[in-house]
């Protein structure tokens, strides 16, 4: 991650608006440094939490895909949680998770206060049309539509998902501090209908988490090599100042 | 959608874009490769920290810096608790309670001949007390969630005593003791309390669940019950209650779990 800082790029794109011609490649800034940062430094953050989170689970595993007493999915069988060593370890689970948990709540916050204060938020906050643009995304995804709906920094259904992945993080943390503290922070886990409740919302909450995180990876090995090096960087290529051309516009929401 | 408003959305959305600065890509490949290095090096630091985290001496079978924060917690959650209670339910939502642990609890036991001995922070005794003692204390219900350090939590129905109000007796004599232990009869099972803990209104000797004297797989005679702690802390038949200075030991602390246990 560079120590760049605003202004240096600032004069650097003066000097070069001046000199460039329409053909010549520049690399534009699309992810701030403190997105770069604060984007990685979750990235461990977040699989120590589900890590130390399925061992805390485990002792009390009662949750499953189904209805009524027919159970489709249980989660999770055991093979599962003798692969990732889950199983028998409830104690230490708890102690990673409340030390983690600090760093996770504390990162995110500092995350939220920067979209809020750079009106970065508007990059990433679906407007009016999102929802019929994120459609197209889809079907052109999967190779049904051949047109990408025109796009800003991110493209409709990346607007939608990452949001959704804030509102979740942001349920994860409220949930937890409701199982966490139910005494000490009531009335917090009345927001979730108790603390049974609450336990039930921070595992969908995680399972919601974790199905980003594949959805994320997939689409970033999809999206290529520039789109990954953008979120390390900060930059990405453009051929000329009328074709912006991000990566992330080749593959999809990353 | 018809094309021009297509084309306006285009220019609209590429607008948003174009505040942010660009640079050369002869600067763009000096300030990258500077990026990947400082990037590895952040993922050598991970690296190197969990492992330093993983093989830190063990402070009762987790590494020491865990055991730091579980403390760390304590400090800042026990400054926050006070006068903090946990909600009462009325009695139609109590569940009889499953059964979970039996350590501590497994000899025989003859409930009539059955006395606690209470000891002062110095070892001394000060009382061997049988239940009619803890029947005269002003008695209460309690209606609470009780909460597994598994997950799984019931609402239950206790009676019996405060905690503070059986501490009476021996306030004068045992001063300003920060702590109190509990244990089983056969020493097996013990937990260790920090005083505003143990001090707190809702944690009760308890004698009842519901109307009933406590069976023996629920800690009969006498037992622990609190909406403000994990279930690990509520002793079931309770042998010694022990004054200390220093903190008891735990059972469940020893074997790897924050001593404190608070919810």
């Amino acid at each position: 991650m560079s120590n760049d800082t605003a202004t240096d790029d600032a004069s650097a794109e003066a000097v070069v608006t001046e000199e460039q011609s329409l053909d010549e490649p520049v690399a534009r800034l699309v992810h701030p440094r403190a997105i770069r940062w604060l984007h990685w430094i979750n990235f461990p953050l977040l699989m120590i939490m589900i890590w130390s989170g399925l061992r805390i689970y485990w002792a009390e595993d009662v949750y499953a895909l189904g209805i009524g007493s027919w159970q489709w999915f249980v989660f999770f069988p055991d093979a599962v949680y003798e692969t990732f060593e889950l199983d028998r370890r409830l104690a230490r689970g708890m102690a990673f998770h409340f030390t983690f948990g600090w760093l996770f709540a504390i990162n995110g916050a500092i995350y939220a206060a920067y979209l809020l204060a750079t009106k970065e938020w508007r990059h990433i906050l679906p407007d009016r049309h999102a929802a019929r643009e994120a459609k197209d995304v889809v079907l052109h995804d999967l190779h049904i539509k051949k047109k990408m709906p025109p796009q800003g920094k991110y493209n409709a259904a990346q607007r939608i998902s990452y949001t959704a992945v804030l509102v979740m993080a942001l349920i994860i943390v409220v949930s937890g501090f409701a199982i966490y503290k139910p005494t000490q922070l009531y009335p917090l886990p009345l927001l979730f209908g108790g603390y049974q409740g609450a336990r039930l919302v921070h595992f969908w909450m995680t399972i919601g988490l974790g199905l980003f995180f594949l959805v994320h990876v997939l689409q970033v090995i999809r999206s290529g090599w520039g789109n990954f090096r953008s979120m390390v960087t900060g930059y990405v290529i453009e051929r000329n100042s009328a074709d912006v051309e991000t990566d992330a516009s080749k593959g999809g929401p990353a | 959608m018809s094309e021009p408003n297509d084309l306006t959305r285009e220019q609209e959305l590429r607008a948003q874009l174009e505040d942010s600065p660009t640079i050369p890509v002869s600067e763009f490949k000096r300030r990258s490769r500077r990026s990947f290095l400082v990037g590895a090096a952040g993922a050598g630091a991970v690296v190197v920290g969990w492992r330093w985290l993983q093989d830190s001496p063990v402070d009762d079978g987790i590494p020491q810096p865990l055991r730091n924060t579980l403390e760390f917690n304590e400090a800042v959650w026990s400054n926050l608790s006070e006068g903090r209670s946990a909600p009462e339910h009325p009695v139609s939502k109590a569940t009889p309670i499953q059964v979970n642990g039996r350590i501590g609890i497994r000899n025989e036991i003859d409930l009539d001949d059955w006395t606690v001995r209470v000891e002062g922070p110095d070892g001394e005794l000060l009382d061997e007390l049988d239940l009619s003692t803890f029947e005269a204390l002003p008695q209460r219900d309690m209606i609470i969630e009780h909460k597994c350090i598994e997950g799984w939590s019931s609402i239950v129905h206790w009676g019996g005593a405060r905690f503070s109000d059986f501490h009476a007796r021996y306030a004068d004599q045992v001063g300003d003791v920060p702590y109190v232990g509990f244990e089983t009869p056969d020493g097996l099972y013990y937990v260790g309390w920090d005083m505003p803990s143990a001090m707190h209104p809702q944690t009760m000797l308890a004698l009842r669940q519901g109307a009933e004297p406590l069976d023996l797989d629920h800690g009969a005679p006498l037992r622990l019950a609190t909406p403000n702690k994990y279930g690990i802390k509520c002793l079931k038949r309770i042998g010694v209650i022990r004054y200390a200075r220093e903190r008891p030991a735990d059972y469940w602390a020893e074997r790897s779990y924050d001593w404190y246990a608070g919810l």
